[in-house]
Parts: structure tokens; sequence; C-alpha cells
């Protein structure tokens, strides 16, 4: 069965159509069948897109426990007081009712490759022809000691938004005058770049109208970060004298804490904060190694077509992936499943394909209208998803360019969500 | 909607870079005649000394001016949005305005229905450049000289766009540009003249309009891409 089907992809995707439909699909369920587990910036797009483009020749299940995803993306600004909590909330209704979308709300709990099933929490199992696994990230265990996820309430990481974003505001708003921030920032390669340092500038805004003796220590184990220049730059212009940052060369990679006690401990000196953010080091979510696709912590995939180098029924995207150069973005999810859902059309109906294309922009906001942003283009490789051509904000830019790009960020914001949900 | 005025602006832009200011200049119009076609705008605008807002703002200094921008007048947000974006007022872009202010700026409150004539067009704007002191903005040869027409090369606008290629390539701007035309901060790009769209692209990529976005986005497109794109968006609406 799968060697046939390796044959049938070798022979081209219009032969493949033409083959293997009548005789493999008619007999068994009449409709190609695709299952997408995560209804994220990759799943979600995948699966309008399939659905969208394939109008009625492909049956699309979408597999999401929660009915109100909340984007990462623009959570930070939520802390920082520019965004409502409801406004970055989005549900599925459109999926289905102007998609056909088929949405499940459980969480997939097991892959059967040779099957080709899918087995939910709820009990049902459901037969695929293409596997879409879009399930974002979850935390390495033990990698900050003293910290694991029933410590979150305590300690939250609010790196998945929702409920752990408000905990995190909350828990900033109540903090006690001059108190102290930390964040433990995570090792490469993780979820945004960018993420945990828009973060802070969000916290020093945040702080700097209610809290101004405020202090913000981030503990980082990397030795430099994305768009560092641009963030420091604007710190100091915004925030001066507010946020320290102890790098590895000063421990920043000898970490611990104390949930309880509402300690860090850096290097062996102990420190009393009053909020701590930590985001831990990251790997695929867990569907992923429970599927069997994992090399290490993520799963690998070809660029030309996002399918698993493990199996080639089963196409990752986003986050979870390792496919070279794209940072781990909503919109790098969001492009690599347009390649992966044209792959998928033409693998199980015919249709088009087309060279695989990829970009990504992300922008993160300092302070009001103080906006930057980095992007670039890529390509698929035989080895990997290769950048193209970039370009980065710089310093020294006026007042009005970073307004503009900050107007520029909430654009993308409204085109992306409708590009993900309809 | 907007390509009308991104066309005209990316052409502008690029007989700038060629050193058009040398190229031989010819005047805007008739000033004379201007002042007879400006009673078609008199209900509505004051111009001159003393100048005055009236269902229309004063055109006084109109030419480098950023549209929307004459203080205690109520523009409409189309209007505001545009200069927002940047737009100030070039012979260019009030040439495209009043052949069909609609057309330019689509929901602006200017209840005109346009001048169809170039040569009116031409003359009243000759006419409002009198009074318009403040040329520091705007190009030496602006203010009385009218550009040459200046055009991709005619096999680039010839090439015929393959939609459905349009369509697949289309998947990477719809992260940015949303399909329904709806305006967020980043413009629509749906229901252009293809001509005005594919002169827009190729201006970003040409670097001759700047926006590091979009240069990047239009560098590493054919001149078939582009078509191709340019049949896609003109055709939804
Ligand atoms: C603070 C912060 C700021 C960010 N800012 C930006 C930004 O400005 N721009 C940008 O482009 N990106 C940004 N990102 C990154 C972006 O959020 C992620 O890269 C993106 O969401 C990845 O998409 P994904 O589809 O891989 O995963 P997700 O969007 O996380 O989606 C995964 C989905 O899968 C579901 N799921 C997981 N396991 C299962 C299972 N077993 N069964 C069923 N469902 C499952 C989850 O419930 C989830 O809804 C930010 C991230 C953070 C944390
Ligand atoms: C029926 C009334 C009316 C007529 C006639 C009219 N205009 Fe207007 N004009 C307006 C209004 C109202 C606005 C503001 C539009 C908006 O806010 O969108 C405007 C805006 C403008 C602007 C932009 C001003 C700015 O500050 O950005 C220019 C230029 C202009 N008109 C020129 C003309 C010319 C030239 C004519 C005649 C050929 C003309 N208009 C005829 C009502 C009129
Ligand atoms: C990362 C976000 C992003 C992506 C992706 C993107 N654009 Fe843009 N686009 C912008 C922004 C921002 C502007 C406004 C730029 C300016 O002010 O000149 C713009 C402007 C434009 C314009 C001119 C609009 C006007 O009103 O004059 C066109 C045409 C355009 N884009 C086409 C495209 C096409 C075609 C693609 C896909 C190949 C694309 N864009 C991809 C952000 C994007």
């Amino acid at each position: 069965m799968k060697l046939n089907r390796r044959a049938f992809i070798g022979t081209g995707a219009a032969a493949a159509a033409a083959l293997s439909a009548p005789h493999v699909r008619a007999a068994s369920h009449g409709k190609p069948r695709v299952v997408v587990i995560g209804g994220g910036a990759g799943g979600a797009t995948a699966a309008r897109y399939i659905a969208k483009d394939s109008k009625g020749e492909i049956d699309v299940t979408l597999i999401e426990p929660t009915r109100m995803y909340y984007t990462c993306f623009f959570s930070n600004l939520y802390i920082g007081g520019f965004r409502e909590l409801s406004s970055i909330g989005h549900s599925y209704g459109k999926l289905a009712s102007d998609y056909g979308i088929n949405v499940v709300h459980d969480w997939a709990t097991g892959v059967d490759r040779d099957a080709k099933t899918v087995t939910l929490a709820g009990g049902a199992v459901l037969p695929y022809d293409r596997l879409i696994l879009s399930p974002g990230i979850d935390f390495v265990d033990g990698a900050v000691p003293g910290w694991d996820v029933t410590a979150q309430n305590k300690m939250p990481h609010a790196y998945k938004a929702g409920s752990q974003s408000e905990l995190l505001k909350a828990q900033l708003e109540a903090m006690p005058e001059g108190g102290t921030f930390a964040m433990i920032a995570p090792p490469n390669p993780y979820r945004c770049p960018p993420g945990p340092y828009e973060r802070v500038s969000m916290v020093a805004h945040l702080l700097k109208a209610k809290n101004p003796t405020a202090k913000i220590l981030i503990v980082d184990p990397k030795p430099k970060f994305s768009k560092q220049g641009l963030f420091e730059d604007g710190w100091n212009r915004h925030y001066g004298g507010m946020i320290e940052r102890i790098g590895p060369d000063f421990g920043g990679d000898k970490v611990s804490v104390d949930p309880d006690a509402m300690t860090v401990t850096i290097d062996g000196a102990v420190e009393k904060v009053d909020v701590c953010n930590v985001i831990p080091a990251m790997k695929a979510g867990r569907i992923c190694e429970i599927a069997g696709i994992n090399e290490g912590n993520w799963a690998p995939v070809s660029g030309h077509t996002m399918q698993s180098r493990v199996d080639e029924n089963i196409h990752v995207l986003g986050d979870a992936t390792n496919q070279g150069d794209m940072p781990k973005s909503g919109f790098s999810a969001n492009s690599q499943a347009k390649v992966a859902a044209m792959a998928v059309r033409g693998a199980l109906t015919g249709s088009k394909v087309f060279p695989a294309k990829f970009s990504n922009t992300c922008w993160s906001l300092i302070d009001t209208d103080d906006g930057v942003k980095v992007g670039a283009t890529y390509e698929a490789t035989d080895e990997k998803i290769a950048k193209v051509d970039g370009f980065i904000s710089q310093v020294g830019e006026d007042a009005e360019l970073r307004q503009r790009t900050y107007e520029e960020s909430v654009g993308w914001y409204a085109g992306i969500t409708s590009d993900m949900f309809g | 909607m907007y390509g009308k005025f991104w066309g005209a602006a990316a052409l502008g832009l690029a007989l700038a870079s060629a050193g058009w200011a040398e190229e031989q200049a010819e005047l805007i119009g008739d000033v004379n005649a201007g002042a007879e076609v400006f009673e078609y705008c008199m209900g509505c605008h004051e111009v001159g000394q003393g100048a005055e807002n009236g269902i229309g703002p004063h055109l006084n200094g109109i030419f480098g001016r950023t549209a929307g921008t004459i203080e205690g007048f109520k523009y409409s947000k189309g209007l505001i949005r545009e200069g927002r974006l940047g737009m100030t007022w070039q012979l260019e872009n009030l040439d495209a305005y009043l052949e069909n202010p609609k057309a330019l700026v689509s929901d602006t409150r200017m209840s005109f229905d346009g001048l169809e004539e170039p040569k009116e067009r031409a003359d009243v704007l000759a006419y409002l450049r009198q009074f318009s002191d403040n040329p520091q903005n705007i190009p030496e040869a602006a203010p009385t000289a009218r550009k040459h027409e200046v055009e991709l090369p005619p096999e680039i606008l010839a090439i015929v766009g393959d939609p459905e290629y349009g369509e697949y390539l289309s998947t990477e701007c719809t992260t940015c540009h949303q399909t329904d035309g709806e305006y967020d901060g980043i413009p629509a790009i749906i229901a252009w003249a293809e001509d005005d769209f594919v002169v827009a692209m190729h201006a970003y990529k040409r670097k001759i309009r700047p926006h590091p976005v979009m240069q990047m986005m239009a560098g590493r497109l054919s001149d078939e891409e582009i078509a191709a794109l340019a049949a896609y968006f003109g055709g939804l609406e």
C-alpha cells in the first residue's frame, strides 16, 4: 500500500489522481479525506485552503480541542494594554458554515500510520488519505529546574495565549510598588524569536504607567537575540534604567526557580521576585512524538511540500517542524500551510502544483506607535527551506515611519486572521 | 480603486529618478481657460486670498499638500486615510482625482462627477497651481511642467497573466492584503485595472516606490508572475 503510493507520487500528481481515484477511493469511501490536527496558524489555514480550493472534492476534518483560539500574536499587546483579550479570540464557526469543514473539538491522542487513522480522546477513530499536523509547541520537561507545567499558575509561561496571558497581566497589575518582574527567556529554537523581547517592552509599558519604580530582569541563556539592536535602542529611549538583562556570560544559562518561594536562582545567587514569567525550552507538540515523526525535538519536513521526512502521507506545519531557515512564527505557519494545501490537493485530486514559495514578516511593538519589523522570503531546496532575501527596521527611523509600521502590523493581524478563519 | 493613483504616482517617481527635470518641459495647461473650468468647482471650493472652507476645503497651497489635512475641515475617512498613507497632492494624482474622484479615493465625500476632458483638467490644475506658493516640497519642474508619459515597455504591459497561477501566487499576499478589500492598515489591492497593478508592482521591484516589505515581495516576482497576479486580483470584487 505504502509502496504503491510512493510510486504514484513519483509519476506525478495528475497521473496519481487518474490512476488512484477510481480504484482506491471509489471502493473505500468516495471522496479523499484530509484530517488536520490543530486549528492554529498552520492548521486553520491549511484546512480552509484545501476546503476552499478543492470545491467540495476533498473531505476536510479539523481537530482542535478549544472552541476559541486566542492568537499568541498580539497577546503581548494585550498585556501592554493595546488590545482587549476578546479582540484576539477567534471561533471556528465560519470554517464549518462557509467552507464545509468538519470541525471536531477534541484532542487527537493517537496516530496509526499503517492503518492511516487518527484516534481522538473521545474514542472516535478517523481514517485519512493525508494527515496534516500543526500542533504548535510543548515545553521540554526539566528545562528550567524547579518548574513544570503544574507550576504555570504561579509562574505563567503565557506562551500559549488565553488564560495564561490573562493570568500574567493580572499578576503584573497586582505587583507591589517597586517590585521585580523576572522573565526566564528560552534557548533557541523557539516560537517567535522576538516574542520574549516584545513582551518585555509591553510589560515595561504597563509598569511605567502603573508602577514606575518597578524593575524588569531578563535571565537569558542566549548570547544574543532577535532584533536586539532595535529593542535595546527602544528600551533606552522609552524605559531607561528599568530593564536589566543577564546573558550567559553572567550565568543567564544557569537558572532554576522555586515557584512556592517565588525565587529565581542565577548561577547560585538567589533573587526574590514578585512576578516570574518562565518560558522554557520548546519542542514540537506532543502528538508529533506520538505519531513517531520527530527527530530529536522537532519533525523534519521537505520544503517542497511540507511532507514529513518520515512518512509521506503526513504533512507537518508551523512551530512543530524542523524545516530550515524560517523562524517559528504565525506568518511562517500560514505561509507553509498554503504550500502544503497545494501539494495535498495536487496529490489527491490532480490539481496543478506550482513551486513552493514562502515568506515571513514579524512586527514587534516597543512602545505606543513605535513598531519595528523584520522579514524575509524563502524557497524550497532539497535540503531545506532556504532564505532568499530579507530586511529589518533600522535604529534611528523617524517617528512617522515607526507609527506606520505599527499600523501595518494591525493591518497584517486583520489579514492573517481572516486568511485563517475566513 | 487605488490603482489609478498609484499607477500615476509610480510613473511620476520613475520619471523623477531618471532625472526628468532636464527633459523638455511642457506647460501644465492654460491658466485663463482654467479659471473658467474652476466655475465647476466654485460652488464648493474657494481659492485665492482670504479663501475659506465651504462644502469643500479651500484649495490654496494644494500642490505638495498632504491629502485631507486642512485644519477645521471635516474630511471623509477615505481621504484622511490616504493622507496618513503618505499621499501628497501632485499633478498626477490631482489629475486622477479630478477625472474620477471615487476611482482614486473610493469613499471620498467629494460628490463631483469628474472632468472627462484631459485638457479641462490640465487647465484647471494650471489655474490652481498659481495659488500654491510653497513649492519647496515639489520637485523642481513639477509646478509648471507636465511630465512626458513614461510607461513600462509595451511588451511587459502586453503579457497576458494566467489567473490560475495568479491565484496560487496571491496566497502569499493575502496574509497581509485582505481579499474582501477591507482596509485595516494595509491597502486593498483588489479590482484594480491590470496595467496599474503591473506598474505599481514594477515600481516596487525596481525600488522606485519605497517600502521594504513590498520591495522584497515584488523583487522576486518575474514579469509573468506580476501579470498573473494583476489578472487574478483585478478579477476580484
Ligand atoms: C507572545 C507571542 C507573540 C507572538 N507574536 C507573533 C507575531 O507577532 N507574529 C507571528 O507571525 N507570530 C507570532 N507568534 C508565534 C505564533 O503564535 C506561532 O508561531 C504560531 O501560532 C504557530 O502556528 P502553529 O499552527 O504551528 O501552532 P498554534 O498556532 O499554536 O496552533 C496549534 C493548535 O493545535 C492544537 N493542538 C495541539 N495539540 C493537539 C492535539 N493533540 N489534538 C488536537 N489539537 C491539538 C492547539 O490547541 C492549538 O490550537 C507569537 C507567539 C507568542 C507566544
Ligand atoms: C459638490 C461639491 C464639490 C465640487 C463641485 C468639487 N469639490 Fe472638490 N471637494 C469637495 C469635498 C466635500 C471635498 C473633501 C472630500 C473628502 O473629504 O473626501 C473635496 C476635496 C477636494 C480636494 C482635496 C482637498 C484636500 O485638502 O485634500 C481637491 C484637490 C478638490 N476637491 C478639487 C476640486 C476641483 C478642482 C473641483 C472642480 C473641478 C472640485 N473639487 C469640485 C467638494 C466638491
Ligand atoms: C507582509 C505584508 C505584505 C505582504 C505579504 C504583501 N504586501 Fe503588498 N503591501 C503591504 C503594505 C504594508 C503596503 C503599503 C506600502 C506602501 O505604503 O507603499 C502594500 C502595498 C501594495 C500595493 C500598492 C497598494 C496601493 O494602494 O498603492 C500593491 C499593488 C501590493 N501591495 C501588492 C502585493 C502583492 C501582489 C503581494 C503578494 C505577491 C503583496 N502585496 C504582499 C504589505 C504586504
